[in-house]
């Protein structure tokens, strides 16, 4: 029970997990993107209906293709919208809440619109799941080792893998250094010849692409190959999520397997209401406003986000 | 010799550079947003024509008729905008104050979900005339509260209100749909209308009544932003609270306040829209009107007149491609998504061409030299 | 010693002209700079010098002109072109991410080979600073560093990016006597390892013992260059305001002066902890002006917002003789709004204009209502007042506006600075409080400030000015408290303070001037600190 409870929690967490990791590499930049919610359904959308187009023309032939073509697709999909962001805000200095929201009211109604004009034949993409789901064909033979952590699809441990990276890069990198002093004080970062907008632009871009991949997971391995209209939730609990780990990708795995937990809690407590299950459902949210409260009433300096979180950038501002 | 170095260096001069502008015309201004608004019909059509594979003739009369069509469409087009308009104006004093609240969502949710709560728990035991004033104060006071207490930690401790507002928006929903569970434990988990607490109908609709409120919201906010000594300590509040501490305005206060007024306006539009129109709550109930209000009134340059204009534009929009939907035969809600979503970029991005100027460098030179 | 003649030329500029709009910063400017120099370009504020050098350094890109380093031209379009050619500058904002460490900062942006190591970065970085006789620690936060240490980070920046030609904006501004000299220690030690140093300032007694050579800058245009071995300060500042100009403000003998105002014993800290306001004690009386001078950031801020009620306070009492009624009122830790529900009228003319006196984006009738709005009980704005109000100051005070609705952020500073003085003496305050009220703007318009400060004591008020000219605060105040990291080093009488005194005393702290010095130090504040005292006991 606890073991199932453990590997579920596990394996949704990575859907927030790369939602996190791309945010905080986007907010890292300055960059505070409401758009995510709406990034994670054009991302997830467009590999679904690259699978399906994929499974129409070579079947379950290549495995392999199956599973990275349509991460490729989705990656480049949120890689454009992060384009489509950057564009607004940095080159034409548009405000980025606003810009993130209509992100989201657009790329909401963007995947709903693909997913439709494929939904009569929508189900053969099901067929592709397994793919997703299952890489260590040993696992179930660990006993609760090897449910808890090894039962798991690839993109999971993709996730894992790319927050650390995230971790890596912006910490014990030169290019992470440049990106977080962009983000912190980018008229120090231009004056020592950092290119701001290519940091920005790169690191949104980058940030949306990884982003959309915790919408293709979800559908295509937490889903089993079944659209529904949850990646706006996930979007901006994935948000709430940068917050709660303050903004450190490797806390995010710690803190997105919390979040995992939290949601799915209710399918294993037993003798839970259905009314109860919503009201643990409001947990991340909460716990989020808790830490955005405990971090500005302790008001430290290592735990703030970056300080030009959201404004942007004009040389000749100064 | 100097002739001869600065042309050498201007090869490697950029093309254009960007200045802020010091003034812009007024009419100039909403000549540039007008232009915006037409590049983004245009598009909008060649979408339309590239998707659907229809004559632009054919989706701009649909889309025209999705409004014009009919009475009835007239006046759901005049009540959608109303109800928008009236979120709009709610989320404005406070983004007047540079507080970004991205809770109008949660805030209108709550106003409904406090009038249902009222009507689901009074109706039939208190009459209608008594009921309906009950769910109109409480319906406030929620809205007041849900804006209030980021307002209060954001006064107190400078605790990020964006993040804040927008975490509110999630409880808000989980909590009506908590809240409906236990009202209906089986089934699907909606509330039927309630019988109890309904608005009038004016003119044998539910119609005019938003109408109605709406103007008067409008003008009210118009006032007290532009004339009442509140509305001037917003604005100096937005501006610099450097100068309002200077001048002895308490800014906390007026942070606090302000949101109180902002959700209390939000919870108003959450009472019109649970009283007045839908007679239940749900989690769809404000549908991401929240969100949209943000831009329009970001859009409208928070002027509650400009923002008539911006509100009936995207519900022209919004219900305009769901006519076009409809003729086309395809049942699909999420195109006027995508067409709103373009509106708005267009929009956004235009503003940028109001606050800068392209400068290009040859034509720089030559003013230089006269 | 090889003679500066004979040293190879660093830098040289020909023509070099620069104008923002209609005002030109740089008139045709042609200079050189030796390599192993120290050069110190000297001006009064405004006078074009950290224009000039930042075009060196790659800010602005002049009009017209040239720019030739080590012989050849150079085209310096950014700070890294100038680090091409071997050119840094610290500005007098320090340009740091706060959240990074000393070695971090260093290193952002440098394009090195190989991989990052921070370990090898904080060694360079202490090699740098044992050469040069820095105290560095690689791995402190910026946010936790003090202003000096922020600078030797700057420096240090500047120096890891291999710079041999160095410009310092207003180094000592911000730094304490110990730290001034530490600083001269090691720029002369730069400056004997080959490197070529440029100091901006306006302070005759620093250039005068750190540099080899002056370059005067006067509005904008070159003056010429001497030896300071050759020259002294009378040359010096007769090169730098051109012919000897008397200032020539007239100075009326106060009259039924009274004491209006006791500051006794303020203590106050910053965010950071540091001691701004140490023991504050004073007395403004009515009719007459009191300066306040002193090095910019030694307190005078704190001071005038602790007594306008917008600064907290550790301890001290700040007390207010009622003039009709003779009563005491206790202004410590009262909002504005508090103070002036007691009926104090005090005005405040801070330092930052457009961020606190004015509302930039509103226009001046807007403006005007800033302090008045909330008169009356309506809850609706009375715009009739301001309107008549700004027409008035308009007219009486010559301030050039396209019109009554235009946003204020339009105007040119002095005319920012009519409408908020205006607004200021408008409401016949008792007390008035002008914090660097002259600052970038030009004559005409400070003379016309000078004036209404004057006009102001002569209607009995007890105005407080703080300057920076200590011309101005010789020629203008009746008595003049000088301020020395946020303690009274001296209040003197205006009529027999000489400058040499002022400088001394802003200067000089006890624990490193000459016995001499501090004597007289000491003198003025027994002579002075009695009647401050005596009042607030009486």
């Amino acid at each position: 029970m606890i073991v199932g409870f453990l590997s579920s929690a596990i394996r949704l967490s990575a859907t927030f997990l790369y939602g996190s990791t791309g945010e905080i590499i986007t907010e890292k930049s300055g960059h505070l993107n409401l758009g995510v919610p709406g990034i994670m359904s054009v991302g997830a959308a467009l590999g679904c209906l690259c699978e399906y187009y994929l499974l129409k023309s070579i079947g379950t032939s290549v495995p392999f293709l199956l599973i990275l073509l349509p991460l490729l697709v989705t990656f480049a999909g949120g890689a454009l919208m992060g384009l489509l962001y950057s564009f607004l805000t940095v080159s034409l200095r548009a405000n980025q809440n606003v810009t993130g929201l209509a992100m989201t009211t657009f790329g909401v109604g963007l995947a709903g619109y693909l997913i439709n004009s494929i939904k009569a034949q929508m189900a053969i993409i099901t067929r592709a799941s397994k793919y997703y789901t299952t890489l260590f064909p040993f696992a179930d033979k660990l006993g609760w080792f090897g449910e808890i952590f090894l039962s798991h699809g690839i993109l999971v441990y993709l996730a894992i893998a790319v927050a650390i990276v995230a971790q890596i890069v912006l910490n014990k990198t030169r290019i992470g250094l440049n990106l977080r002093a962009v983000g912190e004080n980018p008229a120090t970062a231009d004056a020592v010849g950092i290119n701001v907008t290519l940091y920005r632009y790169a690191a949104t871009c980058i940030g949306c692409g990884i982003s959309s991949i915790g919408g293709l997971f979800c559908i295509m391995d937490y889903m089993g190959g079944n659209w529904e209209y949850i990646l706006e939730v996930f979007g901006w609990l994935s948000i709430a999520l940068v917050i709660f780990t303050l903004w450190r990708p490797a806390l995010s795995i710690l803190g997105s397997i919390i979040f995992g937990a939290l949601y799915i809690a209710s399918s294993y407590i037993s003798g839970i209401t259905f009314a109860q299950i919503e009201l643990i459902r409001m947990l991340p949210y909460v716990v989020t406003i808790v830490v955005l409260i405990i971090t500005s009433i302790i008001n430290s300096r290592e735990t703030q986000p970056p300080a030009n979180l959201g404004l942007n950038y004009f040389r000749e501002d100064r | 010799m100097n002739n001869e170095a600065v042309k050498v260096k201007s090869v490697r001069e950029p093309l254009f550079h960007v200045v802020k502008r010091t003034e812009i015309v007024w009419w100039k201004a909403w000549l540039i947003r007008a232009a915006a608004i037409v590049a983004a019909l245009v598009a909008t059509g060649l979408l339309s024509f590239i998707v659907l594979k229809k004559s632009p003739f054919f989706v701009y009369s649909s889309i025209f008729s999705g409004i014009f069509g009919s009475s009835r469409r007239i006046l759901m087009f005049l009540r959608s905008t109303a109800i928008l308009l009236l979120i709009s104006l709610a989320v404005t004093p406070a983004f007047k104050m540079r507080f970004w609240n991205t809770g109008a969502e949660g805030q209108v949710l709550v106003g409904a979900f406090a009038s249902v709560f009222c009507m689901y728990y009074l109706g039939g035991k208190v009459p209608d005339g008594i009921l309906i004033p009950i769910m109109f104060v409480v319906s406030l006071a929620a809205g007041a509260v849900w804006a209030g207490i980021p307002a209060v930690f954001r006064a107190k401790w400078k605790t990020n209100e964006t993040l804040f507002t927008l975490m509110m928006n999630y409880i808000a929903i989980q909590l009506v749909l908590y809240t409906i569970k236990i009202w209906r434990p089986t089934g699907t988990g909606k509330l039927e209308a309630l019988p109890y607490g309904n608005l009038p109908q004016i003119a044998g609709g539910d119609f005019w009544l938003s109408v109605i409120v709406a103007v008067i919201v409008t003008a009210l906010v118009y006032v007290y932003l532009k004339y009442s000594k509140q509305g001037y300590e917003i604005s100096v509040v937005g501006e610099s609270e450097n100068t309002a501490r200077y001048i002895g305005i308490d800014v906390k206060k007026v942070i606090i306040r302000t949101l109180l007024i902002s959700g209390a306006l939000c919870g108003l539009a959450g009472f019109m829209l649970a009283a007045g129109i839908d007679h239940t709550v749900s989690d769809e109930t404000v549908g991401g009107m929240g969100f949209t209000a943000i831009l329009v009134s970001w859009l409208a340059k928070f002027d509650p007149i400009a923002m008539v204009f911006v509100s009936a534009l995207v519900t022209f929009l919004q219900q305009g491609t769901g006519q076009l939907m409809t003729d086309c035969g395809i049942a699909n809600s999420f195109f006027s998504d995508i067409v709103i979503g373009i509106m708005f970029f267009f929009i956004i991005g235009c503003e940028f061409f109001i606050t800068y100027k392209l400068k290009f460098r040859k034509s720089d030179k030559k003013e230089k030299d006269k | 010693m090889e003679k500066i003649e004979n040293k190879p030329i660093a830098i040289q500029l020909k023509g070099i002209t620069k104008t923002f709009g209609n005002v030109s910063a740089n008139k045709d400017v042609t200079m050189d700079v030796r390599r192993g120099e120290i050069l110190a370009v000297l001006g009064e504020n405004g006078s074009g010098k950290t224009t000039l050098m930042n075009m060196i350094a790659g800010i602005y890109y002049p009009d017209e002109g040239q720019i030739f380093v080590n012989g050849e031209e150079a085209v310096i379009r950014s700070p890294q072109d100038a680090f091409r050619h071997g050119i840094g500058m610290i500005h007098q904002h320090f340009k740091l991410v706060d959240v990074f460490t000393a070695a971090q900062n260093i290193v952002l942006g440098v394009r090195e080979k190989g991989r990052y190591k921070l370990k090898d970065a904080n060694e360079r970085v202490f090699e740098i600073a044992e050469k040069y006789g820095f105290h560095i620690d690689p791995e402190k936060k910026v946010y936790e560093m003090s202003v000096s240490e922020k600078q030797t980070v700057e420096i240090v920046k500047v120096l890891y990016r291999g710079a041999d030609i160095l410009i310092l904006d207003e180094p000592t501004a911000v730094l304490t006597p110990q730290e001034t000299e530490k600083l001269f220690d090691v720029l002369r030690r730069m400056r004997d390892d080959g490197k070529s140093i440029i100091i901006i300032t306006h302070k005759l007694n620093e250039v005068l013992e750190i540099s080899d050579r002056v370059a005067v800058l006067r509005k904008g245009e070159y003056v010429g260059t001497v030896e300071t071995a050759e020259t002294n300060e009378l040359a010096l500042t007769e090169m730098m305001v051109g012919k000897k100009v008397s200032l020539n403000i007239e100075r009326t003998e106060p009259e039924n002066s009274c004491d209006r105002l006791f500051v006794a014993h303020l203590n106050c800290r910053d965010r950071e902890g540091v001691k701004k306001l140490d023991d504050v004690t004073f007395t403004a009386r009515a009719g007459e002006i009191l300066g306040i001078a002193g090095i910019a950031g030694s307190g005078q801020r704190e001071l005038l917002e602790a007594i306008a009620g917008l600064q907290h306070l550790e301890s001290g009492e700040i007390t207010y003789i009622d003039p009709e009624s003779g009563e005491e009122v206790n202004l410590r830790d009262k909002t504005p709004m508090q103070i002036r529900e007691l009926g104090v009228r005090l005005s405040f003319v801070p330092e930052d204009r457009l961020g606190m006196g004015l509302v930039g984006n509103m226009d001046i009738v807007d403006n005007m209502m800033l302090r008045s709005y909330g008169k009356g009980k309506s809850i609706f704005l009375d715009r009739k007042d301001p309107k008549k109000l700004a027409e008035n100051i308009i007219e009486s005070l010559e301030v050039v506006t396209p019109g009554l609705h235009t946003p204020v952020r339009r105007l040119s500073g002095g005319n920012v600075q009519k409408v908020l003085v205006g607004r200021e003496i408008a409401s016949t305050p008792t007390v008035l409080m002008a914090a660097y009220p002259v600052r970038g703007l030009d004559i005409n318009s400070s003379y016309t400030i000078y004036n209404l400060l004057t006009k102001q004591k002569e209607n009995g008020v007890a105005v407080i000015f703080v300057g920076e000219d200590l011309d101005v605060l010789i020629e203008l105040c009746d008595r003049i408290l000088v301020i020395g990291s946020g303690r009274v080093a001296g209040i003197l009488d205006g009529r027999t303070a000489k400058k040499e005194e002022i400088g001394l005393l802003m200067t000089g702290s006890r624990e490193n001037t000459g016995a001499a010095a501090e004597n007289e130090a000491e003198e003025n504040l027994e002579e002075n600190i009695p009647d401050g005292k005596g009042g607030a006991h009486e």
